[in-house]
């Protein structure tokens, strides 16, 4: 177990900057996650904590040791791939005892270390079978099984929910949380899925082309998001970003929207005094998660689509020249009906629209 | 805190080059510099042995004055141009009835293929007894009550080449149907289907959609048929001994025969570069083109 | 009525379409096997019968004696020691090579896919045009090298050549199969601490079986059969089976003995053709690799 440091880290290829100059530091026993869309650059930078590409600069440190210049297996870290990376030719058993007999453990503690893995991850049963004869979620828990018996510092995961169907990918997504919980290793975790992101970390990354757009806590990526990107990437469906004019009213921020039939004032909004006086009378985006709407007084809105999932209804609408949609109880909207919406307006957060980066 | 890669760490970071550079240096040692070496012959007066002199394109000029090279390249052409039509037509032919959902299509297979197993000569020396004029097939026919039949081009200088012609075709079939069969395997079975209900009958369908699809498979085969044909050697040695005379004289069998025969070393450089000239003209344009897909569909 | 009329009709257009097919695939079928098998019964008649005029039917007496002469007694040059001492070099020839190019081809592949590097992409493309080299192009300079290495008109310089020029195949052909193989399998084993050697074996070259399979059977037959190098830079007692089967059937002294060179023709073709029959998938497949991508 161990802290990890990611400082100042870059890695070019020939003249392309995959990653300019990512920071990160997480403590022992955090759940890291790197979140972006693919060709971000998140794994690369795995691939950089596991010593599987050169570092082209910065230093990255493993409970304050540089491992920059280190082979993967003196990292003492143990990873899990998205096409899980069984060894085809070896069963269940050889491939997870593989790493041990490199490193010469007796074999009575391998077989100890196997079985322990193997009941921790319930696949006792598969283990003479070759991964040609297992299933997804099987060679998922298999690569997990290989991980779990190095005892690493650090585990790193690659994306290793992409290749698994909807139900199975919610299954296990479990188990290597009831995992986190149990060992309280540390871990890095790739993916593009926010909803993995949200419901694993202790901490997120947000990165967009090699850039770290915001790292924090789960919640707070989600409720103050650092700029209109992460807003727009983290949260199904996404955060509405809604052009308004900002002023200072009775209630101290103010946002004024265009609606079809005219403005409305949306008050209350959570600013700094300071920030208000800089921005009174300019343009804003204002960001308003789907579900901070709620049928009440305030704005009046004409719906366009309505789209049941079940435990709610998202309403579809026009709001400040932009398609917006509400997160709202079943039947509280139809379409083609007008509709009196209020706003949780202590939720609401502005950018700066040059920028796009929040206002505090 | 900072651990020093060891020597070891260095070692094994420039391990796979140096386990790939031996091999690799012979190899292109053996190719890339031996084609210098002999385009090096080929531009001076060597004869019965290498003489490093530069007498600039004479040995070339020589070449191409000389009748038998003259004969080689017309062979060359007339050969080519039959070998890889009639091989490219039985190929396509035999594939597209084969995969007609056949019985015994792995065992018919089988025969269609056998020949590229066997070498050239063995091939040259079987076809050769097979036309003997006065043994061979002929005798056959004649004995059948078909008394005119005469099959005796192995002995006559102008139909010789087209005995050559014959026993390559025999011998590639199998191979141009098995990469035309490789390709309509590949083609999605709905395609057929959805002609099928537009009211297309089964050879038009064959002729008009599925054939214009083998067109990366025709690519391929008319490279590789190509390439077998400049190079053929054994072949003709086995069954005609470029002969009679010099009636199917081939630039290959040229090559050697300059080369190791009759003393005209530097002629025969010259004609080996021209072969691979002409096999580069082939060859280059097309593993372009097929890495550059390669590297688009990635 | 009409419906029933037309689908009988129907199904005799099927059936003459399905005469046609397996008419037309029997018919080509038996043209291909008529050479093996004027071959294979001229081998095992008497001359006296061969020139009685039977070519294409069964011998009237069956007699090894060709096979025999062919095998032990047939004069190639001045030597009437038969085939055999030039099987036995073809064989000497043939096994060391094969083993060779492909052990260095698996590991060639294994480098050019699993461990790239700047340059990886320029190499594989010298390689694979190597492949496509006219050897005519390369023999005079080889046949210096060999002369100075002391390697020339022997069996040894013989299985450098070979090696030296089935590299290219064997590389080529393993580099097309690793590339399927999934990066993350280094990587995993990388991180299991699995050096380079120990991937390849442990984890690699299992993999690669069957393509190991098609290497060899590829080298095997491309040697065997080959007449270039083996006329080009043996003579002699150390010829290769072809050459010597060429030498016997152009001898032009006496009676053409044409059951002796059909028998001397099926014994240098003999192991390639039992090859062909017992692995013929694996042949076919390393027939296409080179034509068809991947």
């Amino acid at each position: 177990m161990a802290t990890l440091e990611i400082d100042r880290v870059r890695k070019t290829f020939g003249s392309l900057d995959v990653l300019k100059e990512v920071s990160i530091a997480i403590g022992d026993g955090d759940f890291l996650v790197l979140l972006g869309p693919s060709g971000c650059g998140k794994s690369t930078l795995l691939n950089m904590i596991a010593g599987l590409e050169s570092i082209t600069g910065g230093e990255i440190r493993i409970a304050g040791e540089v491992i920059n210049d280190l082979p993967p297996k003196d990292r003492d870290i143990a990873m899990v791939f998205q096409s899980y990376a069984l060894y085809p030719t070896m069963t269940v058993r050889q491939n997870i005892e593989f790493g041990m007999k490199i490193r010469r453990v007796p074999a009575a503690e391998r077989a100890r270390a196997t079985a322990a893995a193997a009941e921790m991850l319930q696949m006792g049963h598969l283990l003479d079978r070759r991964p040609s004869q297992l299933s997804g979620g099987q060679r998922q828990r298999v690569a997990m099984g290989r991980a779990i018996v190095r005892q690493p510092r650090l585990f790193l995961f690659d994306e290793p929910l992409s290749n698994l169907d909807a139900k199975l990918r919610v299954d296990m997504r479990t188990e290597i949380k009831r995992l986190h919980q149990r060992l309280g290793t540390t871990i890095v975790y790739v993916t593009h899925d926010q909803i993995e992101a949200m419901t694993l970390a202790t901490r997120i990354a947000v990165m967009r082309d090699g850039v770290v757009e915001q790292f924090g806590p789960p919640q707070e990526v989600y409720d103050r998001p650092a700029n209109t990107y992460v807003g727009r990437f983290v949260g199904s469906p996404a955060m509405n970003i809604v052009p308004t004019r900002l002023e200072a009213g009775a209630a101290g921020a103010e946002a004024v929207v265009t609606l079809p039939g005219g403005e409305a004032r949306i008050g209350a909004i959570p600013l700094s005094a300071g920030t208000l006086e800089r921005c009174r009378g300019r343009d804003v985006l204002m960001g308003i998660r789907p579900e901070h709407f709620a049928p009440g007084r305030g704005i009046t809105v004409d719906v366009d689509v309505v789209e049941p999932t079940g435990p709610d209804t998202l309403a579809i609408f026009t709001l400040g020249g932009v398609e917006v949609t509400a997160r709202l109880e079943p039947f509280a909207a139809s379409a083609g009906r007008k509709l009196d919406l209020a706003i949780k307006t202590d939720k609401v957060v502005l950018f700066d629209p040059g920028t796009e980066t929040r206002l505090d | 805190m900072r651990r020093a890669p060891s020597f070891r760490d260095r070692l094994a970071r420039r391990l796979p080059q140096l386990v790939l550079s031996p091999s690799l240096v012979v190899v292109f040692i053996g190719v890339y510099l031996f084609i210098a070496w002999t385009g090096w012959v080929s531009v001076s007066s060597s004869r019965m042995l290498p003489r490093y002199d530069f007498v600039g394109l004479e040995q070339y000029g020589r070449l191409w004055a000389t009748p038998r090279w003259q004969t080689a390249v017309t062979n060359l052409f007339i050969f080519t141009a039959l070998f890889l039509a009639v091989t490219i037509a039985l190929g396509l032919l035999i594939a597209i009835l084969l995969d007609q959902r056949i019985r015994a299509e792995g065992f018919l297979r089988t025969i269609y293929l056998y020949p590229m197993a066997l070498s050239f000569i063995v091939t040259g020396t079987a076809w050769k007894w097979v036309m003997n004029p006065t043994l061979g097939v002929q005798k056959v026919m004649n004995d059948l009550g078909w008394d005119s039949f005469v099959f005796d081009w192995i002995t006559r200088p102008e139909f010789a080449i087209y005995c050559i012609v014959i026993a390559a075709v025999w011998q590639s079939t199998g191979f141009a149907m098995a990469i035309f069969l490789a390709g309509l395997r590949g083609i999605d079975n709905s395609i057929i289907k959805a002609a099928q209900i537009e009211g297309a009958g089964l050879p038009r369908i064959y002729w008009s959609i599925i054939v214009p699809m083998l067109r990366p498979a025709l690519l391929s085969v008319v490279v590789l048929l190509s390439y077998i044909s400049i190079k053929s050697f054994d072949l003709v040695l086995a069954l005609t001994n470029a002969g009679p005379g010099s009636a199917t004289e081939m630039p290959s069998t040229f090559m050697f025969s300059a080369t190791f025969r009759r003393n005209q070393m530097g002629v025969g450089a010259a004609s080996a570069i021209m072969m691979l000239m002409a096999v580069a003209a082939i060859f280059v344009p097309y593993l372009y083109s097929e890495l550059r897909e390669d590297r688009h569909g990635r | 009525m009409a419906a029933e009329r037309s689908s009988a009709s129907a199904r005799r257009a099927r059936l003459v379409g399905r005469a046609f097919i397996y008419g037309t695939l029997v018919l080509l079928a038996l043209l291909y096997l008529m050479p093996l098998w004027v071959m294979v019964v001229t081998s095992l008649k008497s001359l006296d019968e061969v020139y009685a005029g039977s070519f294409i039917g069964l011998p009237r007496a069956l007699t090894l004696e060709a096979w025999e002469k062919a095998w032990a007694t047939a004069c190639i040059g001045t030597e009437c020691g038969g085939l055999r001492p030039y099987f036995v070099n073809s064989i000497l020839m043939t096994v060391p090579a094969v083993v060779i190019s492909t052990a260095i081809g698996a590991m060639n592949g294994y480098i050019l896919t699993k461990w790239r590097f700047r340059g990886a992409n320029l190499i594989f493309g010298l390689m694979l045009f190597a492949c496509f080299l006219p050897f005519q192009a390369v023999i005079l300079p080889m046949a210096q090298v060999l002369g100075r290495l002391g390697l020339a008109g022997t069996i040894a310089g013989l299985v450098f050549v070979h090696s030296v020029y089935g590299i290219t195949f064997t590389t080529l052909f393993f580099r097309n199969y690793f590339v399927t193989i999934p990066d993350e399998l280094t990587k995993a084993a990388q991180i299991d601490g699995a050096g380079f050697f120990r991937i390849f074996f442990a984890i690699m070259l299992p993999a690669a079986l069957p393509i190991v399979v098609v290497s060899s059977i590829w080298q095997f037959t491309q040697i065997w059969n080959d007449f270039l190098f083996g006329v080009s830079f043996t003579s002699g007692a150390s010829s290769p089976v072809t050459v010597a089967l060429n030498n016997i059937v152009n001898v032009t002294m006496g009676r053409k003995q044409y059951n002796v060179d059909m028998a001397a023709a099926m014994i240098a073709a003999v192991p390639t053709l039992v090859v062909y029959v017992v692995a013929g998938r694996y042949f076919v497949r390393g027939l296409t690799a080179g034509a068809v991508k991947g």
